[in-house]
């Protein structure tokens, strides 16, 4: 099935690109973000990195689906 | 003014102040964040934060409902800043209205403590030494 993935922040300038529509057979955030790293090798996993799916904060084992938006948010530092 | 807002421009005080007046309510409690000079040892001259506006919108008024909700106040708002900002700005302000100033005080502390772990808002520091670094992901900064 093919995604459009969204790179934020320090995740953006790791994977030198804001977004990409990639074809996978990944079912959950957790297993596309991988497939993401071994495309940039400069991508790493922290630990606290949020996900988000159409917008809607989600689960790095939520089911993803045919057309998903997926917004890969590194650790987050607001206020 | 919308209870939660995401602005690029200095946060008007009195304004945000202003829209939560309420005459049911005896207590205000407000709380600003700074931009401070220095983080971990290292002189910061300025900062940016990049806030992916339409969650962080969404994310932002949860919070503020959750805190009505579980603390019972009158009258919550909440303000962050994006983009480029200057030593002593503040990043964000929270404005919290009751009857009376313990469920206040302790909304107040709720919606900032959540603010700063579930909106996707990213801050990028600016060193003195010239380097730049994304609070929070120091190693990605090393790849930099």
């Amino acid at each position: 099935m093919q995604v459009t993935v969204r790179y934020f922040a320090a995740f953006r300038e790791a994977a030198g690109r804001e977004t990409e529509t990639v074809e996978t057979r990944a079912s959950t955030p957790r297993a596309l973000f991988d497939e993401c790293r071994s495309r940039h090798a400069e991508l790493q996993a922290w630990e606290s990195s949020l996900v988000a799916i159409n917008d809607e904060m989600a689960q790095w084992d939520s089911e993803i689906g045919e057309g998903d938006e997926v917004l890969f948010f590194p650790p987050v530092a607001g206020g | 003014m919308k209870r939660f807002s995401v602005t690029t421009r200095p946060i008007d005080l009195d304004l945000f102040r202003g829209q939560l007046t309420d005459p049911r309510c005896g207590a205000y409690v407000q709380f600003e964040g700074w931009i401070r000079d220095h983080n971990e040892g290292q002189a910061v001259l300025r900062l940016e934060y990049e806030v992916y506006e339409p969650l962080a919108v969404k994310e932002g008024k949860t919070i503020l409902s959750e805190a009505t909700e579980r603390f019972g106040i009158l009258r919550a708002a909440a303000i962050h800043r994006a983009g480029l900002m200057e030593l002593g700005e503040a990043a964000v302000v929270v404005g919290v209205a009751s009857p009376h100033r313990a469920e206040a005080f302790d909304a107040c502390r709720y919606v900032i403590d959540q603010l700063k772990v579930r909106l996707p808002i990213w801050k990028k520091e600016h060193y003195a030494s010239g380097k730049t670094e994304w609070v929070n992901c120091r190693r990605c900064a090393d790849h930099g």
